[in-house]
């Protein structure tokens, strides 16, 4: 429960001044945020980031899907890489310097299952260990210790992270308690700051559930923050599609406003799911259309809406974000059209602070593949949260090997 | 009030034997007059051992009147159906309950009985109609996961236990054997609010916090622990290898309302499917939840199932609907 503290000054409380003159200066890295956008099922890497220099190799390995040479987007600088037709947006960020791909991103024996691979990357697990902490939950667990009893409070009046469109997720999951609050669909979020209320059925049972809900809003001890910091920003960038087009773009409309609203909430988690396309991944005739190319268009709009918006709400410098998927797909395609459960695939890293470009190599692969041959990875995807926990939050690097167990090279991701 | 007071003097408890008696001494002899609500009886006022006879009489006037009939249908309304009572409710409802009451000679098992098999108790309308009081959420809870508490022989830990139940209403509170006051707790009469009395910023949380403890391993005593094993739910439901079954029956049993189509498949991928979407993934659940099922010693097997059902009763449990009854 918050701590309200008699009013100082007639009317305005406490609590209401820690978001004003009252909030401390802060060190540098400390207003720095980190959204963590997850793609469920398993991305194919080899459809979303195309190694042009090897196009034959690829070409033969996947050819009821692999996309037309001539219609692969190119990348600037990089002539033996390019991007999925269907991401133009995020083409145009990697040519300005916005987005950086890290190529064949796993960990030793990476394991097949979804349910284990996603908890391998939430935890930042090994392939043989289970962890019952998230690897976020430990960092933040780290930085604002007695969580939280102790919280909110004057220097972290606001939630430490914010899930968006799905419950908390086990990345956040601290040594007791999950240090995250969900937001778990844009529709809560817009009855928690007023702009549109739950449709209550005029029942008994619906009166009754009226009050029960404006009571968990009244209970939930960052209501007020949360609402406060989401109405100080009225306009948003055009860019976004309209609400219920694109589930991504509308979750991280969401996140935009609550930085550029001034939260110092410092982990933000945002997910889109159906990238398990085991058939029919491609369109049959035109394999630069499909399933796979509508995700990744949604991917590609959603990002680039919200680094626009970023950008035009003047936050863009304290916001990175980060693409990822439980593994990647089999370097070979299946008779069905799709892929099956891979390993290694790319991530992409974006924001105005990261150095741009591409780290790694495009994948090769034996000439005679079998369908079980999988991408090898070129690095650990611990080595991300490392470089992101010392070189964008600004932790110390035994701290970084506290919260990842242990050492992970920085990769060189951010400016 | 007065003159159904002054009928009463004389009465005493001795508190040695517990038992009530009748001091003729100490008794008002005066003649009662009571209101024109009781057509301006009067009770005459007798002497010695015959005026005990006086309260005979004041309970004949009373039961006398329709109205008191009413009244305590209209507890019993509020009691097991909704605690508003509008014209209509009064009219077809109230009124048919209060006559079979005062023709069944104030009985009240005849009445509860034309309540709870009447139509109008089990009208769709009616699902979900109230908060559960603390004492119905904690226990049951308990009954709808049929949690195991030690039998009578081992009275110690059974009574150990159940208070523990006890202390868990009491924190929300309704402890039980101490009401408040005379008139009980406030949910079951104050007007407005009525069982809305029972959620506040204070008990809500607590709420959830119970229920999410019940399935983060419950409490225990002397070794002997009481709480929620998801696995052994889904598994006595039809079929918890499917998951849009799994959920919709927990929803069944967890539940007094239905929930909205959107919120099932929230429920679905989020928790059960690891956020998978779409190309026909619920064979992820199925997989994990027949692996589980043919070698339920595996430890993986059963930590996979395990940990999602936690999260989705966790969930079921925290949302507002939980509350209903």
């Amino acid at each position: 429960m918050p701590v309200l503290l008699p009013a100082m000054i007639p009317g305005i409380s406490l609590r209401a001044m820690t978001s004003s003159f009252l909030r401390p200066m802060r060190d540098e890295g400390t207003d720095h945020v980190l959204v963590l956008i997850q793609l469920n099922g398993g991305n194919d890497g080899l459809n979303t980031v195309i190694p042009l220099q090897y196009y034959d190799a690829y070409h033969s390995a996947r050819s009821n899907i692999a996309i037309q040479e001539d219609k692969v987007l190119r990348l600037e600088g990089f002539d033996g890489t390019g991007l999925n037709p269907a991401m133009p947006e995020l083409q145009q960020l990697f040519n300005a310097g916005k987005l950086t791909i890290i190529q064949g991103v796993s960990y030793p024996q990476p394991n097949f299952s979804h349910f284990r691979a996603t908890d391998i990357w939430l935890t930042g697990a090994d392939a043989g260990q289970m962890l019952p902490t998230g690897w976020a939950g430990r960092y933040l667990d780290r930085e604002y210790p007695h969580f939280p009893q102790d919280y909110p409070n004057m220097q972290m009046p606001d939630p430490l992270a914010i899930q968006v469109g799905s419950l908390v997720s086990p990345a956040l999951q601290g040594p007791a308690l999950t240090m995250g609050m969900a937001i778990s669909n844009p529709t809560s979020f817009y009855d928690l700051i007023g702009d549109k209320a739950a449709p209550i059925s005029d029942s008994r049972a619906g009166d009754q559930l009226a009050y029960i809900r404006e009571m968990a809003v009244k209970t939930d001890q960052y209501a007020g923050v949360i609402k406060k910091a989401a109405q100080k920003v009225t306009k948003q960038s055009d860019k976004y599609p309209a609400a219920g087009k694109n589930p991504l773009a509308d979750q991280l409309k969401i996140v935009a406003r609550l930085v550029a609203g001034g939260l110092q909430t410092r982990i933000y988690l945002v997910s889109i799911g159906g990238f398990d396309t085991h058939a029919k991944q491609t369109d049959a005739t035109d394999t630069s259309t499909g399933v796979h190319g509508k995700l990744l268009g949604k991917l590609s709009e959603a990002i680039n809406a919200f680094q626009d918006d970023l950008t035009y709400l003047q936050v863009s410098d304290r916001v990175v974000g980060m693409t990822f998927s439980e593994f990647g797909r089999r370097i070979q395609s299946n008779a069905s059209g799709g892929t099956d459960h891979g390993a290694a695939a790319p991530v992409f890293v974006f924001g105005d602070g990261v150095k741009p470009g591409i780290v790694g190599e495009n994948p090769v692969w034996p000439s005679k593949l079998t369908v079980n041959d999988n991408l090898a990875m070129q690095y650990d995807f611990r080595a991300i949260y490392s470089t992101f926990l010392e070189k964008w939050f600004r932790t110390d690097q035994a701290a970084t090997e506290e919260v990842l167990l242990r050492k992970f090279a920085a990769l060189p991701l951010i400016s | 009030m007065k003159a159904a007071a002054r009928v009463l003097t004389g009465y005493t408890i001795d508190y040695k034997t517990h038992t009530a008696s009748f001091d003729p001494n100490r008794h008002d002899q005066g003649d009662k007059q009571f209101s024109a609500f009781y057509d301006n009886h009067v009770i005459k006022g007798m002497k010695g051992k015959e005026a005990e006879a006086e309260v005979d009489e004041l309970m004949e006037l009373i039961f006398s009147r329709e109205e008191v009939s009413a009244f305590i249908c209209r507890k019993l309304y509020r009691f097991f159906v909704y605690h508003t009572i509008d014209e209509t409710t009064e009219k077809e409802v109230i009124k048919p309950l209060a006559t079979l009451f005062r023709k069944k000679k104030y009985e009240i098992a005849p009445v509860l009985e034309e309540l709870l098999c009447s139509r109008h108790f089990f009208d769709a309308g009616n699902d979900g109609s109230m908060i559960k009081s603390p004492v119905d959420l904690t226990v049951g809870l308990c009954r709808e996961f049929g949690l195991s508490f030690p039998n009578a022989e081992d009275c110690e830990e059974q009574y150990g236990l159940w208070e523990q139940v006890r202390n868990q209403a009491a924190a929300l509170q309704q402890n039980i054997g101490d009401p408040p006051n005379v008139a009980g707790w406030q949910a079951y009469y104050q007007e407005p609010e009525y069982d809305k009395l029972w959620i506040s910023s204070d008990t809500l949380p607590k709420r959830n916090q119970f229920t999410d403890k019940m399935v983060n391993g419950g409490f225990g005593r002397n070794g002997k622990r009481v709480g929620i094993d998801p696995v052994v739910f889904a598994s006595a439901l039809p079929h918890p290898e499917d998951p849009d079954q799994l959920i919709a029956d927990s929803v069944r049993v967890l539940y007094a309302v239905a929930l909205p189509p959107e919120e099932l498949q929230f429920m679905k991928t989020s928790i059960l499917l690891s956020g998978l979407v779409g190309m026909a993934s619920d064979h992820y659940w199925t997989n994990a939840w027949v692996a589980y099922h043919d070698k339920p010693d595996d430890k993986a097997n059963r930590n996979t199932v395990n940990s999602k059902l936690k999260n989705l009763y966790r969930h079921l449990m925290d949302l507002p609907e939980y509350q209903l009854m």
